[in-house]
């Protein structure tokens, strides 16, 4: 028998563990890196196409999508997969501004910059006729620093409700400070801070000429047109820095855990309290801010809406979307798609979000416990500095054969996730 | 034996307690104390690595403000910052808060510390120098 060649064992050892490597790699890149529920695929249709922003689609499945970057001078892309291989190639880069919001309603495209309001006519294929020729319908919006995106969506009746963001975390006398505290009677609220309604139809409108719709949110990126209960439905960004301005009231768990991101059902008139109050998912309150004489035990007006749901804190729901397909199971039918772009406010404690849940809905209310519903966009398990993500969700859209499709702007992955 | 392996791991945690402290760079005790004050003050917004977040809070990593002039570093922690900068073509916007209730040597260790970790390699800032700027209107 021929001695045993030990070094020709070992390499072939090596070699079987190599390939066992590239295995895993290959089961990374299955659905996209994503964890799905059962049933459910993704992949992504672009790549590193620019930061990648809320998005729409379009009756054929094309794709608008904004960017919060310039890209080339340009602020927003138009793809399609014309040869049908399942990637998206970009079309056309048009538009001069970055921002997030876009919107299709009625032969137009939406789009706003920090400050406008665009539309653009569209062609019987829901093409844009004229890329270069905008018809402004909106200008003169606040932007100052600190949540400068006007998100927006449009109603049946024409009306376009715009997120105007408030430029200040807790309306502090000194912003972000220690202890310092909030503005009496906090006049941001009054052009900024809310949702406000203009007409969909008309030109160079502005605060004079809008309705101020809703006050007391802090600012709001994800938003959607509930058609089963014809209203408005926002995901508020909750203050920050509980524990860093009141460490006397909030310890560092606290601070992380608290407020809620609240999904609010929005009528005119109302007002959902910031900076007032802030909502407390654990003792499931309205509780006074402390800027304004809380300390975590007092509980705030009750004239202020209380949420449909309210998430754990920090984690951006920068995307809403109300299903309505009919690719994806009963359950999913009218239910809310929420995209958690993941936070950063939670240091130094690890990092949520990063993931798309899910709120099933019947008759116009939740209906169950929400759940995660796509999760691993981050790429790593945990996060504890945000630059770590190497995706994070922002926005969301359904796609005419029910899909529904994720952007990321951190690289600009496109994902689109369908139920086979 | 085991007086072997002792003598090595002793000389292993000197070899790289002086890796870390270079000759002439600030003492480990000094880092420590900057340290502190970093992860108690600094990091919610900056994160545990200096990275910042995208739009909103700057990273400390080997960028102008951290590696330049001292003056104005120390300014931004005794005055804060609210106009927003723009670092490598992006725009970070949520406003700084002063610290100014931090004592000198807190500042003069916290700023000694970032401008050598996060990959940053910069000579220490001292208590006197805070002190000297601070007392300037």
């Amino acid at each position: 028998m021929k001695k045993i060649n030990y070094k020709i064992i070992s390499l072939l050892a090596v070699v079987i563990m190599i390939c066992y490597s590239f295995t895993d790699r290959k089961n990374d890149n299955e659905n996209a890196g994503l964890t799905l529920p059962t049933g459910f695929s993704a992949v992504t249709i672009s790549e590193n196409i620019g930061r990648t922003r809320h998005i729409a689609v379009n009756k054929n499945g094309d794709i608008y999508v904004r960017l919060a970057k310039l890209v080339d001078g340009k602020g927003t892309l138009f793809l399609t997969d014309d040869d049908k291989d399942g990637k998206f190639e970009v079309k056309l880069a048009f538009g001069n501004y970055y921002g997030t919001g876009v919107y299709i309603k009625n032969g137009y495209l939406y789009a706003s910059s920090d400050e406008e309001v665009f539309r653009y006519k569209l062609d019987k294929e829901e093409r844009i006729i004229d890329p270069n020729n905008p018809e402004k319908i909106v200008t003169g919006l606040l932007s100052k620093n600190q949540h400068e995106t006007k998100s927006l969506v449009v109603d049946d009746k024409n009306n376009i409700y715009v997120n105007i963001g408030a430029y200040s975390n807790s309306c502090q006398v000194k912003d972000r400070s220690l202890e310092s505290p909030g503005i009496e009677g906090c006049p941001i609220l009054d052009s900024a801070g809310g949702i406000w309604k203009f007409k969909a139809d008309k030109l160079n409108q502005s605060y004079n000429n809008g309705e101020h719709y809703a006050s007391g949110l802090r600012n709001v990126v994800g938003l959607d047109w509930n058609y089963s209960t014809n209203s408005l439905f926002v995901m508020q960004h909750g203050r920050d820095n509980l524990n860093s301005s009141w460490p006397k009231l909030y310890d560092e768990k606290e601070s992380a855990d608290l407020p809620a991101e609240c999904l609010y059902q929005i009528k005119k008139g109302d007002n959902a309290g910031w900076p007032y109050m802030y909502y407390d998912q654990i003792q499931k309150k309205k509780m006074l801010a402390p800027e304004y004489g809380g300390d975590g035990k007092k509980e705030a007006d009750n004239k202020f809406i209380n949420p449909i749901v309210a998430f754990p804190g920090h984690m951006a729901p920068d995307g809403l979307l109300f299903y309505t397909g009919n690719q994806f199971p009963e359950k999913y039918k009218n239910g809310a798609f929420i995209a958690f772009h993941g936070s950063w406010n939670r240091s130094p404690l690890p990092q949520e979000g990063y993931y798309v849940a899910f709120v099933p809905f019947k008759d116009g209310k939740p209906s169950g416990e929400w759940e995660v519903f796509a999760k691993g966009f981050a790429g790593v398990e945990v996060v504890n500095s945000t630059r770590q993500a190497q995706h994070r969700p922002c926005g969301l859209a359904q796609g005419p054969d029910g899909s529904i499709f994720v952007t990321d702007d951190v690289k600009g992955s496109v994902y689109k996730i369908s139920y086979n | 034996m085991k007086k072997l392996i002792f003598v090595l791991g002793f000389l292993l945690s000197v070899a790289n307690i002086n890796a870390q402290v270079k000759k002439g760079g600030p003492s480990s005790t000094s880092l420590l104390k900057g340290q502190a004050v970093y992860t108690q003050y600094c990091l919610p917004c900056h994160q545990v690595d200096g990275g910042g977040v995208m739009n909103m809070n700057p990273p400390l990593i080997e960028t102008s403000y951290v590696l330049g002039d001292k003056t104005q570093l120390i300014n931004i922690l005794l005055k804060g910052l609210s106009k927003g900068v723009v670092i490598d073509g992006d725009k970070y916007t949520n406003p700084m808060p002063a610290v100014n209730y931090l004592s000198d040597q807190q500042v003069s260790d916290v700023l000694t510390y970032v401008r050598n970790s996060f990959g940053n390699k910069a000579s220490a800032v001292s208590a006197a120098e805070v002190k000297a700027v601070r007392a300037k209107k």
